[in-house]
């Protein structure tokens, strides 16, 4: 029974509980309200204390890894990315911007031209000052013409860019209100002379410096001591900071049971409750924007008739989805990208029901000619995807849908069947803002236009909606064009996968953050050791 | 020059074509694989712009013959050239990641390759009683299970029940030589087991098919101990087969632990490698393949050797 209290004191002191909760749980294990007191932690939410050593386990490392943030595209190196270097801004959990690199920013009227302050007083961890000319220079280098950088679609509608004292200018094409948060993207980590000359030197502008890099083992970082930020006991607690690749999930688990690390990312949602009941462990979700999908080629047949997409998606039991393949560590989606978890969605648009005798209906109506539909999936499409696949089946198959599952190997897949095969599974991380996630994936110029969502209707509501300052009238346009998704796209979104973490509870300060996993990779930043 | 140093020389020699043949092979298998580095790289961030610029950057637009060659070239003068992905000396990382594995391999064999025998001659001794069939049921048990299970079975219990040794493996250079030991004590436990019944049952059926002969007869009528039988009669005849069947498991533990590896977050060169052909990597693909091939080929020279060593009408042919 000890044991029991200790568990529940323990989330109390991690935030995970009330006080007034903790106390009524204590009467209903018979102890008295005065040695339940006793037994709460001094403070619920204490003042942070500086020192020690933070330990990630974290999956999502290759030995192929490196601190270029041009390259980065997985969980541990845009971890520690974080930790060294930082971008103009940083997105909250509340979906507003904080400065980083930039004091302030401003933009036009009609938010083609931006102007960045650059925060005085913020040193590279080289000793040098950050100038305007620094940032400019980075925002090239991912926008330039042989640029490999992974956020070449972000910065390639800047038409042009000056340095003007201590603020940094872009112009763009077309309008674009978003632009400041575009500017959070964590490859548009701001390096001195832009990264030209030593591109993977890890040296920015964050609370720590990077000592010791084994790709795809581990990295280990140091706190500096003259961050601009402040102290440890302001900002950045930690002494210092090591993440250890661990890509097995049981390797994770048994290392954070064993207390030999204090945080990991990607619990397993099927061991999630489990774990979450070891008395030194909290289990932490996250509602995020990362979605999976069952994408269709809007123009290839039989795809290209609308009344057998919308039978496949009636056919589709979201709910039994998020059940079964994320054991209730999700959401439903509703065909379209958006979420309540973005900025300025309409939360009246209608949620597309589980209903076999509309699919039946609708399925009659495409006229489709009986032939097998081909669903193609894999193990590396999202987890679960190719059980999430057999449920589609199976429900489809009620409905009279004759879909049949064609299982790919992981290897090859984003390059064989994604975005070339005309119905397939696949995810999203979704991103900061409406106008990106529909600029990456639902313009019909886009690359990864993965759904061949090509309606010069849509596209201008997307232009308008960018360069539109009135919020309400966003909202607005938003609100229609995930409408025509829901009714028309491409895409079926069974459910929005939520970020799953586990930390210690040493672990203090943790705050979800809808932008990603572990507070947005700021756990190193934000969080102390109790 | 000693025939025994001959054979050893041409023996060299043939190795050398064998790991040319090779490297030309995993060239060409990692050419027919789907995508290429840049692909892999950028995975679904791919758009024709940055692919083409990517492969540019890394030379893959060139002929794959060009490319082999110049591999081959650059290894010949003993450079192993750069990683595609992060643009690190594959030497340097080798280096690093070899070292760990041969540190790994090395324990486990210490411990197993003495162990196996050991028992491998209680169990002649005591053929078809019972310490026999503990000894052969135990190791046989553990080598039909798979080595991730054995992995987290002992993970539960000595990491995370009992505290006693570290779920991972997390080795660091400058480490005190215990706290090494220490760190890989559950991944040295695993491969001892996974290795053991093979080298135990060959070491059994080797001796027991030697004391069928004439000569064990005769010493068992000299009246020696069974035991004296086996070690000063039995087992120096019968080792041609064990040293064949020890070298393949050292092989196996310092090429083939990737699992165990994975399970213990060991940076050794298994998962490099598999890293690296996910990541289409092909010169750290190339450069692993081959050190795994000469690894191979080299123990079974050794393994040769030793068996005509241990026997006389080879030792002295007429």
């Amino acid at each position: 029974m000890s044991r029991e209290l200790e568990h529940l004191s323990a989330k109390v002191a991690a935030g995970k509980m009330t006080r007034r909760e903790f106390m009524s749980r204590a009467a209903a294990l018979g102890v008295a309200a005065a040695v339940a007191t006793a037994l709460l932690p001094a403070e619920a939410k204490a003042a942070p204390v500086a020192g020690g050593t933070f330990k990630m386990g974290i999956q999502g490392g290759e030995s192929t890894n490196s601190q270029d943030p041009a390259s980065w595209a997985s969980d541990v190196p845009l971890a520690g990315g974080f930790l060294w270097g930082e971008p103009l801004v940083e997105l909250n959990s509340d979906g507003t911007l904080k400065g980083l690199v930039a004091d302030s920013w401003e933009g036009s009227d009609d938010a083609t031209v931006w102007r960045f302050k650059i925060r005085s007083g913020v040193n590279f961890s080289n000793g040098t000052a950050v100038t305007a000319e620094d940032v400019m220079k980075t925002m090239e280098r991912h926008s330039n013409e042989d640029s490999k950088s992974g956020a070449l679609g972000i910065v390639q509608g800047i038409e042009s860019m000056r340095v003007d004292g201590d603020v940094f200018e872009v112009t763009l094409g077309v309008g674009n209100a978003d632009l400041p948060y575009l500017m959070a993207d964590y490859h548009l980590i701001i390096q001195p002379g832009g990264g030209f000359d030593a591109p993977a030197a890890a040296i920015g502008t964050g609370p720590y410096t990077l000592e010791s890099d084994e790709p795809g083992v581990r990295m280990v970082f140091a706190r500096r001591p003259d961050y601009w930020e402040g102290d440890q006991s302001v900002v950045a607690h930690y002494d210092q900071v090591e993440i250890i690749v661990l890509n097995d999930a049981t390797a994770r688990t048994a290392a954070l049971q064993s207390g030999q690390v204090d945080a990991i990312n990607r619990v397993e949602p099927k061991i999630a409750k489990l774990l979450d009941r070891a008395p030194t462990i909290n289990v932490l979700s996250t509602q995020g924007r990362g979605h999976y999908v069952f994408i269709m080629h809007t123009d290839t047949a039989p795809f290209d008739e609308n009344e057998l997409r919308l039978a496949l998606k009636h056919a589709l039991n979201r709910q039994e989805m998020v059940d079964k393949i994320l054991q209730g560590y999700g959401s439903i989606g509703n065909d379209m990208p958006i979420n309540a978890a973005y900025p300025l969605f309409d939360d009246t648009i209608p949620q597309r029901e589980f209903d076999l005798e509309k699919a039946a209906e609708h399925y009659k109506k495409s006229g489709h000619d009986g032939s097998p539909i081909i669903l193609r999936t894999a193990d590396g499409a999202f987890p679960g995807a190719v059980d999430a696949a057999a449920l589609f089946q199976q429900s489809a198959q009620a409905a009279g849908i004759p879909l049949e599952i064609k299982r790919e190997p992981n290897d090859g897949y984003w390059s064989e069947v994604w975005n070339v095969q005309p119905f397939c599974c696949s995810y999203w991380g979704g991103r900061p803002v409406q106008d990106q996630m529909y600029t990456t994936a639902y313009l019909s110029s886009a690359d990864w236009n993965d759904t061949r969502w090509k309606r010069p209707e849509f596209d201008a509501m997307l232009l308008e909606a960018r360069a539109e300052i009135d919020e309400a009238k966003r909202k607005e346009i938003y609100s229609n064009m995930g409408r025509m998704l829901n009714e028309e796209g491409g895409l079926m979104v069974p459910m929005f996968n939520d970020f799953v973490d586990a930390v210690s509870t040493k672990i203090q300060g943790w705050e979800p953050n809808p932008n990603g996993p572990q507070m947005y990779w700021k756990t190193g930043k934000y969080t102390w050791k109790a | 020059m000693h025939p025994i140093l001959i054979l050893v020389l041409q023996r060299l020699g043939l190795g050398l074509l064998l790991l040319l043949a090779a490297s030309a092979l995993i060239f060409g298998l990692t050419e027919i694989l789907p995508g290429d580095a840049a692909q892999a790289i950028l995975g679904q961030a791919a758009t024709e712009e940055n692919l083409a610029n990517l492969r540019a950057e890394m030379g893959l637009d060139r002929p794959a013959i060009t490319r082999y060659f110049e591999w081959l070239g650059g290894i010949l003068t003993g450079d192993m050239g750069t990683a595609l992905t992060n643009k690190l000396p594959i030497g340097d990382q080798i280096a690093r990641r070899m070292s760990s594995t041969l540190f790994l391999a090395f324990w486990a064999a210490i411990i197993s390759v003495p162990l196996a025998i050991l028992l491998g001659l209680i169990a002649v001794r005591y053929q078809n009683r019972w310490p026999d069939k503990l000894i052969s049921g135990i190791t046989l048990a553990s080598i039909s299970l798979p080595e991730f299970m054995i992995a987290y079975i002992l993970v539960f219990f000595f990491a995370v029940k009992l505290f006693w040794a570290p779920s991972f493996a997390s080795v660091s250079p400058g480490m005190p030589l215990l706290d090494q030991l220490h760190a890989i004590s559950l991944p040295v436990a695993v491969l001892t087991m996974v290795v053991l019944a093979h080298m135990m049952r060959m070491t059994r059926a080797a001796i027991l098919n030697v004391m069928q002969s004439a000569y064990i007869e005769t010493a068992e009528l000299k009246g020696l101990t069974t035991f004296k039988v086996i070690y000063r009669h039995a087992f120096p005849n019968a080792i041609a087969p064990i040293v064949n069947v020890v070298m393949i498991n050292l092989a196996y533990l310092v090429v083939g632990v990737v699992v165990v590896e994975v399970v213990f977050a060991y940076p050794g060169m298994g998962q490099y490698l598999v890293d690296a052909v996910v990541k289409r990597d092909v010169p750290v693909v190339l450069a692993c393949g081959v050190i795994f091939a000469a690894v191979y080929i080299l123990l079974n020279i050794v393994a040769d050797v030793v068996s005509i060593l241990a026997n006389p009408r080879l030792r002295h042919p007429k």
